[in-house]
């Protein structure tokens, strides 16, 4: 038994940050952030939209090309760090928007890492026999979580949602996931949330970076991880036709790319009009590729994602 | 064998896209080179790779010129 992506959809807010906006909001300049980052625009949710809405939205098209009804849904894992709420979780409240009222309902929190994390979760489920259909979302609003005066921060994040339907199937489809961290780097990346009893919002609240340590460790983590996946499937980088990569930053995903020696035109890139969307970006990317046509079904597809904890992931796939 | 100056310079002609002549010894990366800091941090894990070697960040953070990367892998190198 294999569980196997049968639909995919995203969403994401119609407000398009530019960077020539922010050169007016910081010191900051257009060539900087394209040349460090590769982003020219980032969108970012309204003020009436959140997780919950935005997750919503991505999981009505995923269901919808997956031709899966909510009812019929086993599991709702939502990976998320941005919700409005400490509980109920995010995947609660997208259970009941969609009428889901069979699944279980969760979220998971490993920062931009997040999906792939809930996609191992639903494989292992759907594989057991325990879940036949599970519906897999990353969304996050960490627009919101920055400084709005941090000029290192402020300019990587967008807002957005991506999901994907898994379903249970005897033909071959997510071949392997796997998922690390390595909790001693925390300080490096994070943000903590603002405390109950103090100024709504404190400064130790804001999203922390330390930029070049987190390239650093992306970088070499990262490009472990598609070696050993790929490894453990006899498989050389050849036999892949799309690396799916988060999209953080370009300068990481030219790193791994260089690593596998898979040419550019083979990795998919949203990020110049996304931003890093965190959980959301995996799947954003899978379903934008799906939907104009450039990932066909039968192709083999290397997911991969880091990020804050530090917890990072890759999935093998046959879509 | 190369030597380990021809292997560092190598290595900084690789990673940061330049000419073998501009790879000069005071040349500054960030300031002759056209490197930025995404581009240094790339540059030490390169030359990590090649020297099979682990610099500690504060000891990255000195390796600012040719010279000094030459140097910082002469006085670490086991030959």
């Amino acid at each position: 038994m294999f569980s196997r992506i049968s639909g995919t959809g995203h969403y994401l807010p119609a407000y398009r940050l530019t960077n020539t906006e922010l050169e007016s909001r910081v010191d900051t300049s257009d060539q900087w952030i394209r040349e460090r980052t590769g982003i020219r625009e980032r969108r970012i949710a309204a003020s009436n939209e959140n997780v919950v809405s935005m997750a919503t939205a991505a999981s009505r098209e995923a269901l919808a090309a997956a031709g899966v009804q909510a009812a019929q849904l086993d599991m709702i894992v939502v990976a998320t760090t941005s919700a409005d709420k400490a509980f109920p979780s995010a995947a609660c409240e997208v259970q009941a928007e969609l009428g889901a009222t069979k699944a279980a309902a969760f979220d998971i929190a490993a920062a931009c890492a997040g999906f792939i994390f809930a996609m191992s979760v639903a494989d292992q489920y759907i594989k057991t026999g325990m879940a036949r259909h599970v519906l897999v979302v990353g969304a996050d609003v960490l627009s919101r979580l920055c400084n709005p005066e941090d000029r290192n921060t402020i300019v990587l994040f967008g807002d957005g949602a991506g999901a994907a339907v898994l379903s249970a199937s005897d033909q071959a489809g997510v071949l392997s996931t796997h998922i690390y961290c390595a909790g001693e780097y925390a300080s490096l990346l994070g943000a903590d949330l603002p405390g109950r009893n103090a100024d709504p919002i404190t400064e130790q609240a804001w999203l922390y970076m330390k930029g070049n340590e987190v390239f650093r460790v992306a970088v070499q983590k990262l490009s472990e991880l598609v070696q050993d996946t790929l490894k453990q499937h006899n498989l050389k980088p050849d036999q892949l036709d799309w690396l799916v990569p988060h999209q953080a930053n370009y300068r990481i995903i030219q790193a791994t790319a260089k690593k596998l020696k898979m040419p550019i035109e083979q990795v998919v890139l949203t990020l110049e009009y996304t931003g890093n969307t965190s959980a959301a970006s995996v799947p954003i990317a899978l379903d934008v590729a799906i939907r104009d046509g450039r990932i066909q079904r039968g192709q083999r597809l290397l997911l991969e994602a880091f990020g804050g904890g530090f917890a990072w992931g890759s999935a093998l796939v046959v879509y | 064998m190369s030597t380990i100056e021809e292997r560092v310079k190598k290595i900084i002609i690789e990673q940061l896209g330049v000419k073998e002549e501009e790879v000069k010894p005071e040349a500054s990366f960030e300031n002759d080179l056209g490197a930025d800091s995404l581009d240094t941090v790339e540059l030490v894990m390169a030359l990590e790779e090649e020297f099979e070697t682990e610099i500690p960040d504060e000891e990255a953070e000195k390796i600012r010129t040719v010279q000094a990367a030459i140097d910082y892998v002469t006085a670490h190198s086991e030959e």
